[in-house]
């Protein structure tokens, strides 16, 4: 890891408001990552990690809180500034099948943050251009002239990756990459962003809610529940040494292969407390099987082994 | 037989978008009826002067209300004017009066839509409270007001007919938007730099062109109606230039004794009108999202 972290959040809020008061949708996070590191994400569908890739990045205004790209706060950054770190960071959406414009070529997708730039404006130049990434990316060259309703889904995600890679940034969120495509094809698209890494050396924030991708492909990972992180650990210490219930369940709930390994599914009651108005406690207490009367306190993140964080008061006891 | 048709399926010859719409359009027959009959009044008017003899304000005092005869197939006008020559050059009018008031109500519609749906707020409000009050005054009344206020001449006729098609346009552009801009592709467009201008005109507009030019089609027939009925009123394009209405308003008052002065320019009318809207029923079904597979 290099001393100065590529991209630092601190305390980061996003509340959205509605009818009947502020939903926060994230509240309160803080993470760093390094160069040509992977955190992931995980949490359920609601928990606000989609949220959060948006407001890093800037494509949402966050609430409160601190991001900082290469040491630089850009939480409030506007015009050029934010022109700049948009050259730096990008975003590979959830679904292929509407984050590509119907009505747009596909050369003409991958090249037009190359002409928004204004980095090229000659045509033979971009061409070029378009040639490099879409072999990159591994498209066939063939396809340059097609629209998007002619691909699959998974030619589709490496034109969007092939988009993302075009200004060369330094950091990209995935917002669940593969989880709209099928099993095959969901492993070669992973294998493509893990190879792009190493090559070309990005981070990503890796936002799923499909705990196999996440340990396949990230060094560090986040669990968030309702907009808060109640871990957040290196890969395999979090799989080896689970700490907080709520993951414990999450973890529980993988279906293994190994029929010799006894089903000790942990079975979460009750429903997800309402992310509108959140009271001041651990928001996992109503469905906790350890919850007490001091889990109605305000929980905060405790590094309970070296770089394992945890927010639970009960932590040590269970 | 059976195994070619299996073997085209099998592999589909590479189709362009445009190809392939061209395909769908024509693929029912009501469709390729309006274009040919659409098609067939385009050439006759453009090869009027070559089928007719006469000059447009040529007068016959001998064939004054003449009837249709050999060398006047349509007859003479109440001046003896060939009623042939005239409805032909006519035409020219009557069409590009169409065709061009639809055109500029669709564009100032969807220009105005398109900032008031991506904009939102309160742009949003003002347009179209706006467009509330526009729609509120009848479309044919506001026609002769503009045309009344503005005077006669082809451009202020144009405005006069296109505005009350203004508020329809941006009400559906507006509405088209509003689903568009919640996609990902959008998000997309400014975490790469698109400028609101671009994300407007470069990446919503292609998408929701497609109804807008399937009403605009359709309206081109009723504009052209409309200018009729305002030349029948006395408004619009005068005489002696003559437009199809006007050449109905012309020959109303012989309609028992020579009802030819008033027949054939509603035939060139409803012909007209017939296969604008055949071709926009064609236009429907191709673009239509539900139709495609």
């Amino acid at each position: 890891m290099s001393d100065a972290p590529l991209m630092e959040v601190r305390n980061l809020k996003k509340f959205f408001k509605v009818p009947s008061g502020m939903n926060h949708a994230v509240d309160g996070v803080s993470f760093t990552i390094g160069k040509g590191e992977t955190l992931g994400v995980v949490g359920e569908s609601g928990c606000g990690k989609s949220t959060l890739g948006r407001c890093v990045i800037r494509l949402q205004e966050p609430t409160d809180g601190h991001i900082c790209l290469n040491g630089k706060d850009i939480t409030h950054v506007r015009g050029k500034e934010l022109k700049r770190v948009r050259e730096q960071v990008q975003i590979v959406f959830q679904d292929p099948y509407s984050s590509l414009n119907p009505r747009h070529r596909i050369a003409s997708t991958i090249t037009e943050p190359l002409k928004r730039s204004g980095r090229f404006d000659n045509k033979s130049q971009l061409q070029e251009e378009a040639k490099r990434l879409m072999a990159l990316v591994g498209i066939d060259q063939r396809l340059q002239q097609s629209y998007p309703h002619e691909l699959d889904g998974g030619r589709r995600q490496r034109v969007c990756i092939a988009r993302a890679l075009a200004l060369n940034p330094d950091f990209i969120v995935c917002d669940e990459p593969v989880s709209a495509l099928d099993v095959s094809i969901q492993a070669s698209v992973l294998n493509l962003l893990m190879k792009l890494q190493e090559d070309m050396g990005m981070a990503y924030l890796f936002v799923t809610h499909d705990l196999s991708v996440v340990r396949h492909i990230s060094d560090h990972i986040c669990v968030m529940y309702l907009g808060q992180l109640v871990e957040k650990s290196p890969t395999e210490e979090l799989f080896m040494r689970t700490l907080h219930p709520y993951t414990k369940a999450l973890l529980s709930a993988i279906p293994s292969v190994d029929i010799h390994k006894p089903m000790q599914q942990i079975r979460l009651r009750g429903e997800i407390t309402s992310p509108i108005n959140p009271k001041p406690g651990c928001r996992f207490a109503s469905r906790c099987p350890y919850a007490m009367e001091k889990c109605q306190e305000p929980q905060r993140l405790e590094e309970i082994e070296p770089n394992h964080f945890v927010s639970c008061c009960r932590v040590r006891e269970i | 037989m059976k195994m070619k048709q299996v073997k085209r399926n099998l592999n589909p010859p590479p189709t362009s978008l445009q190809a392939e719409f061209f395909a769908r359009i024509l693929a029912a027959w009501s469709a390729r009826l309006g274009v040919a009959i659409l098609l067939f009044v385009l050439v006759a008017i453009v090869l009027g002067p070559v089928i007719s003899p006469y000059g447009v304000n040529q007068m016959d005092l001998t064939q004054i209300l003449g009837k249709p005869s050999a060398s006047h197939p349509f007859g003479c006008d109440s001046m003896g004017r060939d009623l042939l020559t005239r409805l032909l050059h006519g035409g020219r009018y009557s069409l590009l009066l169409g065709f061009a008031a639809s055109m500029f109500g669709a564009l100032i519609g969807t220009f105005i839509g398109c900032i008031a749906g991506y904009f939102g707020g309160i742009t949003e409000s003002l347009l179209m409270r706006l467009m509330d009050v526009w729609s509120a005054i009848p479309g044919m009344l506001l026609c002769i007001l503009v045309s009344i206020v503005m005077g006669a001449g082809f451009f202020p006729t144009v405005l006069a007919l296109s505005i009350g098609s203004v508020p329809g346009g941006v009400r559906m552009v507006r509405g088209q938007i509003l689903v568009e801009r919640k996609k990902e592709y959008i998000e997309a467009a400014e975490s790469i730099n698109c400028s609101k201008m671009s994300i407007m005109f470069h990446h919503l507009l292609p998408n929701v062109i497609q109804p807008m030019i399937i009403i605009t089609t359709m309206g081109i027939g009723s504009t052209i109606i409309m200018a009729s009925a305002l030349s029948y009123i006395g408004l619009g394009i005068q005489p002696p230039t003559p437009e199809w209405g006007a050449m109905l308003a012309d020959g109303r008052n012989y309609i028992r004794e020579f009802p030819h002065l008033i027949t054939f320019p509603g035939i060139s009318i409803a012909l007209t009108v017939i296969s604008l809207n055949l071709l926009g029923d064609g236009l429907r079904d191709a673009l239509d999202p539900k139709m495609r597979n």
